[in-house]
């Protein structure tokens, strides 16, 4: 087997399981404060994709342009969702969650279905079909920057639980429930601020994602399935872990395709999440609880 | 009014509505109905609306023709074999006299066990895995050609291709979508391509991948790296698009691409989609008849329903579909009833002549599969599928090795 092929599958394994992690990371964040599972994760992330196809259709404006804008839509997206629809569930049992948000998800594929047809959409930018050329090396410039765009936001999000004040006061919300209600913050709020930086991080992951993938409704499934994959991989919770998780499972759907079959990919991810389960069940850099 | 009165308005009434529903009954008896299942959503949406253009229009032009009130029932597949299994069950329940569909060898093979479970005649539009008319199945009935016969033919086209444009390529990578269709193909390719003395190339890989996939990096790397000369590729739509953007981005340009019979590079989405990119590709494909006097007729209703379109962008699939519909209702107007049993005996009597397809005459065997389907050479020229081969029914000359795609 050639070295520059193997090189390339695996640049192109790491640049797809980056963005793959940006994805998974919002449903890290989610889960690893406001403790409930979010079953509408790709369906979420599908509507950012139609967002960006429909921006860049009508205004032309290129996916990496239209992040930010749907970013903060979703932002407000998400923290009214959090605030109106799942704070009054925090307390209830899992199984009700559980089926809030697999309702959530229905709602938004057959809204989406109905609104955009069951066509797949797509964004045609200049640089989509172009490469960098490295030697005998090829890095796809659409996957190069939507892989960037991944480790930016990755490092915004970090950042901003690690030095604000407001991402400490939700860390602690994370951390000790109790604790911050007695210290006096306002969880609630804080739990919606939370899931508005998840979806945030879905909008951006879906903004990227577009310039890969042809988007359908029912793309919302997969990749919902694709997150939880990852984020247990990688530990349900830990932000570097949503990361290292969504390059693990690229570079190994990206080996397994090139060594074995390229139609055994997929087997191949939930055969890592099984053997994950079975040696290290927090995850890889999750924490044990 | 009085009891004697009352009770004998009451008999009235009831013996005209018990007449007025018999009625209804023999006026429902002199319309077919038939339940269309396509895969109008999921990854095969585009093909399962092309092929819904030739049902749409069916209805209209068979009046016109056979005299036959049709009256069609629709049924989304999805995409999705489970979900046309139980499609074809609530059609059938609805009062479906006929089903037709389904453009997909796995739904085809489900839709088939349910006709034959309860006893219902399916006309298959497109699906091509030998299996399905293998099983001595008595109430399904096949009217496109078979993976060996689409493989055979489009190996024979392929060395008509060589031999028109003067090149003998030595190799060829082969990919192929791992669907029952796609499985089926390989198999057929397996099978005859060392029978093939004739044709000078080996196939030095061969690399099956998901129809869904959307990403085909890996499979076009390792494609690429063969350093074969020219692409087979046994394809569907989606993973079509996928495949040929990949090719351009990993700056793979080989002698050409050439489907030995599958769907997708002749779809009008491919050419939307791609634009010049989807030039040069090949597909030796069933086809239609563009100088049939059906056809004329055809294309004058699709044109009326779909001003917007061509239908040399939907040829086969509302080729196809509209046949399948055509062979139930002349099934239909021959038996001159909705039973079951008699319109699949009508359906084994089927002759038709004047067809829209390429070949001989819909005539069904005894497995109830017509044989002698005619296959084209189609190439896109001038971002149009454009027929290449065989000479007499070709309207351009192919090219091959395909122009480097900057120069496209």
């Amino acid at each position: 087997m050639p070295l520059d092929l193997v090189l390339n599958v695996v640049i192109s394994g790491v640049l797809t399981g980056l963005v793959y992690g940006l994805m998974a990371l919002g449903l890290s964040v989610i889960f690893g404060v406001v403790r409930v599972v979010n079953f509408a994760h790709g369906e979420m992330m599908t509507i950012a994709m139609y967002a960006a196809s429909v921006l860049f259709a009508a205004l032309g404006l290129d996916p990496f342009v239209a992040m930010l804008p749907i970013a903060a839509a979703f932002f407000v997206f998400g923290y009214a969702l959090q605030a109106g629809l799942i704070n009054p569930f925090i307390t209830r049992p899992e199984h009700s969650q559980f089926m809030l948000l697999v309702a959530v998800a229905i709602i938004i594929v057959n809204a989406m279905l109905m609104i955009f047809g069951p066509d797949a959409r797509n964004v045609q930018v200049g640089y989509q079909l172009e490469s960098f050329e490295l030697g005998r090396l090829l890095i796809d410039k659409a996957r190069l920057y939507a892989a960037a765009a991944a480790v930016v936001a990755t490092a915004a999000l970090f950042g901003f639980f690690r030095f604000t004040l407001l991402g400490k006061a939700i860390r602690a919300c994370s951390d000790n429930y109790l604790g911050a209600k007695v210290v006096g913050l306002d969880v609630k709020r804080l739990y919606a601020l939370t899931f508005g930086l998840g979806a945030a991080c879905v909008a951006v992951a879906g903004c990227a994602m577009v310039l890969l993938v042809e988007v359908t409704p029912s793309l919302g499934p997969a990749y919902t399935l694709l997150a939880f994959v990852i984020v247990i991989v990688g530990g349900l919770g830990s932000m570097g872990g949503a990361l290292l998780g969504g390059v693990l499972i690229g570079v190994s759907e990206a080996l397994a395709g090139l060594f074995i079959a390229p139609s055994a990919k997929s087997m191949f991810s939930f055969g890592l999440l099984i053997l994950v389960l079975l040696l290290r069940p927090q995850g890889l850099l999750g924490r044990r609880s | 009014m009085n009891r004697r009165t009352f009770n004998r308005n009451i008999a009235l009434v009831g013996a005209a509505a018990a007449l007025s529903s018999f009625g209804i009954a023999r006026a429902q008896a002199q319309k077919l109905r038939v339940g269309v299942l396509l895969p109008r959503s999921g990854f095969q949406g585009f093909i399962g609306q092309s092929c819904q253009k030739g049902a749409d229009l069916a209805p209209g032009v068979i009046k016109e023709i056979l005299g036959v009130d049709i009256e069609l029932m629709h049924a989304d597949t999805e995409t999705n074999v489970d979900t046309a299994r139980t499609r074809a069950e609530r059609l059938i329940q609805e009062g479906a006299h006929v089903l037709v569909g389904p453009f997909d060898s796995g739904a085809a093979a489900a839709i088939a066990q349910v006709a034959e479970q309860r006893g219902v005649p399916f006309v298959i539009n497109i699906a091509a895995a030998p299996q399905i008319t293998e099983q001595g199945y008595k109430y399904v009935f096949r009217n496109f050609q078979t993976a060996i016969d689409i493989v055979r033919n489009g190996l024979d086209l392929i060395g008509d291709l060589f031999q028109a444009t003067n090149t003998v390529p030595r190799s060829a990578v082969f990919m192929h979508v791992n669907d029952t269709f796609g499985q089926a193909m390989a198999k057929g390719i397996g099978a005859l391509l060392p029978r093939r003395t004739q044709l000078p190339f080996k196939i030095v890989d061969s690399i099956s991948y998901d129809p869904a996939a959307k990403d085909l990096t890996v499979e076009v790397s390792k494609a690429k790296a063969s350093n074969a000369d020219f692409l087979l590729l046994v394809c569907r739509l989606n993973d079509a698009i996928l495949l040929r953007r990949e090719m351009v981005k990993q700056r793979w340009d080989p002698m050409g691409i050439v489907s030995p019979g599958s769907p997708g590079m002749y779809e009008e989405q491919y050419f939307k989609t791609l634009g010049k990119l989807s030039e040069y590709s090949i597909s030796n494909v069933p086809w239609y008849n563009p100088n049939a006097k059906l056809t004329r007729v055809v294309e004058k209703a699709f044109l009326k329903h779909n001003p917007k379109d061509k239908l040399v962008f939907h040829g086969l699939n509302v080729g196809f579909t509209f046949e399948a519909i055509l062979v139930a209702a002349d099934a239909f107007r021959r038996a001159k009833s909705v039973d079951p049993k008699t319109l699949a005996d009508a359906l084994r009597q089927t002759n038709i002549t004047e067809k829209m397809t390429l070949g001989g005459p819909i005539k069904f065997n005894e497995k109830g599969q017509v044989e002698g389907i005619g296959s084209a050479c189609v190439q896109n020229l001038n971002l149009t599928p454009t027929v290449v081969l065989p000479a007499n029914a070709a309207t351009a000359k192919p090219v091959f090795p395909a122009p480097h795609y900057k120069k496209a």
